[in-house]
């Protein structure tokens, strides 16, 4: 077996010094009735070639589609340098920077990709990363409930990803964190419902998403100073990609933004890994979870950075701890940095610029065939959702003929759809020509 | 030369360079600037660095070289597992027909992907004896907070409300408690022996209907085999609690027993630990979480399930304890986990653990003149030494960790458990040789012997790293963690 290097010899010395007879020996304290004794019902060993060939046929079980589906996972290109440069067994195979001395490599790209976080969301401060969207909001949410004295509501908007919401409402289940939701309204965040749910002076936070699950950009003026009256918590849900055109978090006024940062460039690849990010204002550093790389020198006075505010962490407090999280998505955080390095400000706004008119000339050329009208009036970028006179599922099934994920559905009648800078006129238009035909 | 590489990718920028390529406008008009309304638009610019791919690949490849990783050199760091991460995986990690796949993809569609996802679970539970398998959590905390959920949920559907105690040995990771405390669960600490074990005499008094369960590793984390593990798992049973089995020592026994055999409930596996996954300097892990027979209607949604004619589908159940990912968990990880076990096969699976113990015991016996054992016998997948055995020298652990820099090695875990003052935890894994291990055993005598002839070289180290000792106490006190902050 080419992952075992011991020799029938090893063994034996190595027994030897250990003072035992056996590998038996190994294991003699375990009672007996523990210990496995029949073959695994596992395939056997395969070669290199032989899985090739296996992983190729399940592949073939998989479908090529066109994706124009979206709702938190974009089909954004991936610039070919970051896979050979992430592969590198230094940053690959290394664990946690416990040992800065011979970590600097994962410091230093953590310490970056803090900063270019803080700079797409304005915030002062983030940590090195998390899990992803959905486990970033819990998190949020968990922080905005340590951060208030003696309160445990939050209100999630009517407006934010399903998918986000059901995680957020799972941990608030077992965490003993009241959730309740504030209603849409026109495919907004109804902000009289919001006002009306702070009355009770009782809520810590409130989670607003942009842009909202529906594609809509959210005009969220005075949503601070509502949320700051109240003492709760302004935490926004937002799509990084987003951040190189939109209004900042920080110029909305909110306190904790966070969401997934797939957009950046991370291939879809089924579901993950992707990589949260989870940033806040200065004030709230020590209810912020996880790791934090910060700057600092050695003892001959070198630039270095370190794991620092270590005393927040799930480790140090065990039981006192506000979260568990231990480590980050470190190297899907390398990924987005060097996307983020790749295309600077000025790549991201082109991103923006190209998903934006092919989003929009889609809804045009939707709306146009007749079968198609526009669920809200309301600013977009990339996604948007229609009302739809055929069935969502027949138009889904007559796309996919043509080989194209269409979208996603809402219900029967509303059908979102997101373009990116991926998608050609062709695409668009044999999906446009498909829906009209039905 | 590499060494002094000490810039940072926002020093190397230079207004008006670029490091992409884009697909050219594909419609006239629809322009962005002009559709928005002023009022949704950012005011300030985001400062992201300006540099070409060129400056990218030497810079993170310049960054790199200050690393250290499985791949540089031995890395036998306790409780973390770090083996041999094979390159394979990555090659069918990466595969096209997997990594476009969108969640949203119709199960028809995705069916091959579904298949590695079933296979993977199916063979976690046929390794470790538990019925059912989500691959979902993200990591090994994650795992083990669904797997609390899944404690819990159990006790609620049950209607037994009282039940919001979970029992945690001394000994235990320090995730146990928290991951415990954020599933709103209180915390009871059960004693070790002298032996290192969990004393059940301590734990009698401790059970009573008020106990959700009781979480566990065996090994502990002295890397000593819990024996009185049937006899914990009938009291914990008859109380009415449920045996949750941390799985981040699970290396030792694989192959050997099965947590399901030990009368575990509930158990999470670390696939970046025990099934080679790298570990991605903190991330992407994979954390699935397994259940015994009759619970597995609790695991998370969205779940993976195979019909009868053969096609695979997801299926959400009410009854379950919720929604702790976006999806179907880390997959590239997953497809990883997936080739190494199809490469291990059924005939080379059950080596692995008592190959790591081997090693193990033998560094433990060629070491214990040197470090002081507190605990001698067979010890299993690592084992933990309480600082030198000459205590009057006044080298402590954290200088031996930082002087085997020096060398070439990573340190061992430190300050770990806490049963010790001066813990030094080690684990070598089943892909060192014998040749490794006797390298590594000659430099722990060398410094044990610098210790005592030469102290100041040890307290001082390490010499030869890219940087030396660091000022943790400012950057905490004065914390600059962005480049702009760092600017002032």
């Amino acid at each position: 077996m080419k992952y075992f290097p011991h020799t029938p010899e090893d063994i034996d010395s190595m027994l030897q010094v250990a003072g035992l007879k056996s590998m038996d020996d190994l294991y003699g304290e375990i009672p007996s009735q523990l210990l496995f004794n029949r073959e695994f019902a596992l395939p056997e060993a395969m070669s290199e070639a032989e899985i090739r060939k296996f992983i190729d046929s399940l592949g073939d079980k998989n479908g090529k589609l066109v994706c124009f589906a979206g709702a938190g996972v974009e089909d954004h290109y991936a610039p070919s340098i970051i896979n050979p440069i992430i592969s590198r067994g230094e940053f690959l195979t290394a664990y946690t920077p416990y040992q800065p001395e011979i970590s600097q490599g994962t410091l230093q790209y953590i310490f970056e990709y803090q900063s270019m976080i803080c700079e797409l969301t304005g915030m002062d401060v983030t940590n090195a990363s998390m899990y992803d969207g959905c486990t970033a909001t819990a998190e949020a949410v968990m922080m905005s409930v340590a951060a208030a004295k003696k309160r445990n509501k939050v209100l999630l908007s009517a407006t934010m990803n399903p998918k986000v919401k059901r995680v957020v409402e799972t941990y608030a289940k077992y965490n003993g964190i009241e959730i309740e939701t504030v209603a849409e309204k026109d495919g907004v965040t109804d902000i009289a419902d919001l006002e009306a749910k702070l009355q009770g002076d009782d809520v810590a936070g409130v989670v607003l998403a942009q842009p909202n699950f529906y594609g809509i950009v959210e005009d969220y003026s005075g949503v601070a100073d509502v949320c700051h009256a109240k003492k709760a918590l302004m935490i926004m849900n937002v799509n990084p990609m987003s951040l190189a055109v939109l209004k900042t978090p920080t110029e909305w006024g909110a306190d904790i933004a966070c969401g997934d940062a797939q957009s950046l460039g991370i291939p879809m690849n089924y579901g993950g890994p992707y990589v949260g990010y989870l940033a806040c204002t200065n004030s709230l550093v020590r209810k912020l979870p996880g790791r934090i790389v910060g700057s600092t020198t050695d003892v001959d006075g070198k630039r270095a950075f370190v794991l620092t505010l270590q005393a927040r962490e799930q480790h140090i407090r065990r039981e006192k701890a506000n979260s568990n999280i231990c480590s980050n998505q470190s190297l899907m955080a390398l990924y987005v940095t060097i996307y983020m390095s790749l295309m600077g400000s000025k790549g991201l706004k082109e991103v923006n610029k190209l998903s934006y008119a092919g989003a929009h000339y889609l809804a045009d050329q939707l709306v146009a065939t007749g079968k198609c009208t526009m669920a809200y009036d309301k600013p977009f970028l990339n996604e948007f959702a229609v009302k739809t006179t055929v069935d969502t599922k027949t138009i889904q099934a007559a796309l996919l003929e043509k080989g194209i994920l269409g979208g996603v559905r809402i219900s029967d009648d509303t059908l979102l759809l997101c373009v990116t800078e991926q998608r050609t006129k062709a695409e668009m238009d044999l999906l446009v020509e498909t829906v009209k035909n039905l | 030369m590499i060494r002094n590489y000490d810039k940072l990718i926002f020093e190397l920028s230079k207004e008006g360079r670029v490091g992409y390529s884009l697909p050219k406008k594909q419609v006239e008009g629809y322009c962005m600037c002009c559709g928005l309304p002023e009022n949704l638009k950012r005011e300030s610019k985001p400062e992201l660095p300006e540099v070409t791919e060129f400056d990218v690949v030497r810079h993170y490849t310049n960054l790199s070289n200050k690393n250290f990783g499985v791949d540089t050199g031995f890395y036998p760091l306790g409780s973390c597992t770090m083996k041999y991460n094979p390159r394979i995986n990555e090659e069918i990690a990466a595969h096209h027909a997997f990594t476009g796949l969108h969640p949203e993809t119709p199960v028809e569609y995705a069916q091959g992907a579904l298949e590695v996802y079933y296979n993977l679970a199916a063979s976690l539970s046929e390794i470790s004896g538990l019925s059912a398998f989500t691959l979902n959590p993200y990591a090994g905390a994650h795992g083990e907070l669904t797997g609390l959920m899944i404690m819990r949920q159990y006790h609620i559907q049950r209607g037994d409300l009282k039940r919001t105690k979970v029992i945690v040995p001394d000994s235990a990771h320090g995730t146990n408690p928290a991951s415990a405390a954020v599933c709103g669960l209180q915390i009871v600490e059960v004693k070790s022996t002298a032996k290192g074990t969990v004393d059940v005499e301590d734990l009698k008094p401790l059970l009573d209907d008020t106990v959700a369960g009781i979480m566990m590793t065996n090994p502990n984390t002295l890397g000593i085999f819990e024996t009185e593990i049937p006899e914990i798992s009938r009291l914990v049973h008859e109380c009415g609690g449920l045996l949750y089995y941390d799985g981040a020592n699970l290396n030792a026994v694989l192959g050997k027993c099965r947590p399901g055999d030990m009368g575990f409930d509930i158990m999470h596996i670390n696939l970046h630990k025990t099934f080679s996954t790298p570990h991605g300097g903190g991330g992407p892990g994979d954390g699935p979480v397994g259940v015994r027979e009759g619970l597995e209607h609790l695991l998370p949604n969205p779940q993976v399930k195979k019909s009868d004619d053969g096609k695979f589908y997801i299926a959400t159940d009410e009854k379950s304890s919720g929604y702790v990912s976006n999806f179907l968990g880390n997959f590239g990880v997953i497809m990883r986990a997936y080739t190494y076990i199809l490469t291990l096969g059924r005939e080379n699976v059950k080596m692995v653990g008592p190959l790591a113990v081997l090693n193990a015991n033998y560094v433990k016996e060629s070491l214990k003149n040197e470090y002081y054992l507190p605990i001698e016998g067979v010890c299993k997948h690592e084992f933990v030494f309480d600082g030198l055995a000459d205590k009057s020298t006044g080298v402590t652990t954290l200088d031996i960790a930082k002087r085997l820099l020096d060398y070439g090695y990573h340190a061992p875990t430190i300050y770990f458990p806490l049963l010790f003052h001066q813990s030094i935890m080690i684990e070598p894994t089943e892909t060192e040789s014998k040749e490794t291990l006797d390298e590594f055993i000659a430099v722990m005598k060398k410094v044990a012997k610098e210790a005592i002839e030469n102290p100041d070289v040890v307290k001082s180290a390490p010499h030869t790293t890219p940087v030396r000792r660091l000022d943790e106490t400012t950057a905490a006190r004065f914390p600059k963690t962005t480049y702009k902050q760092m600017k002032g």
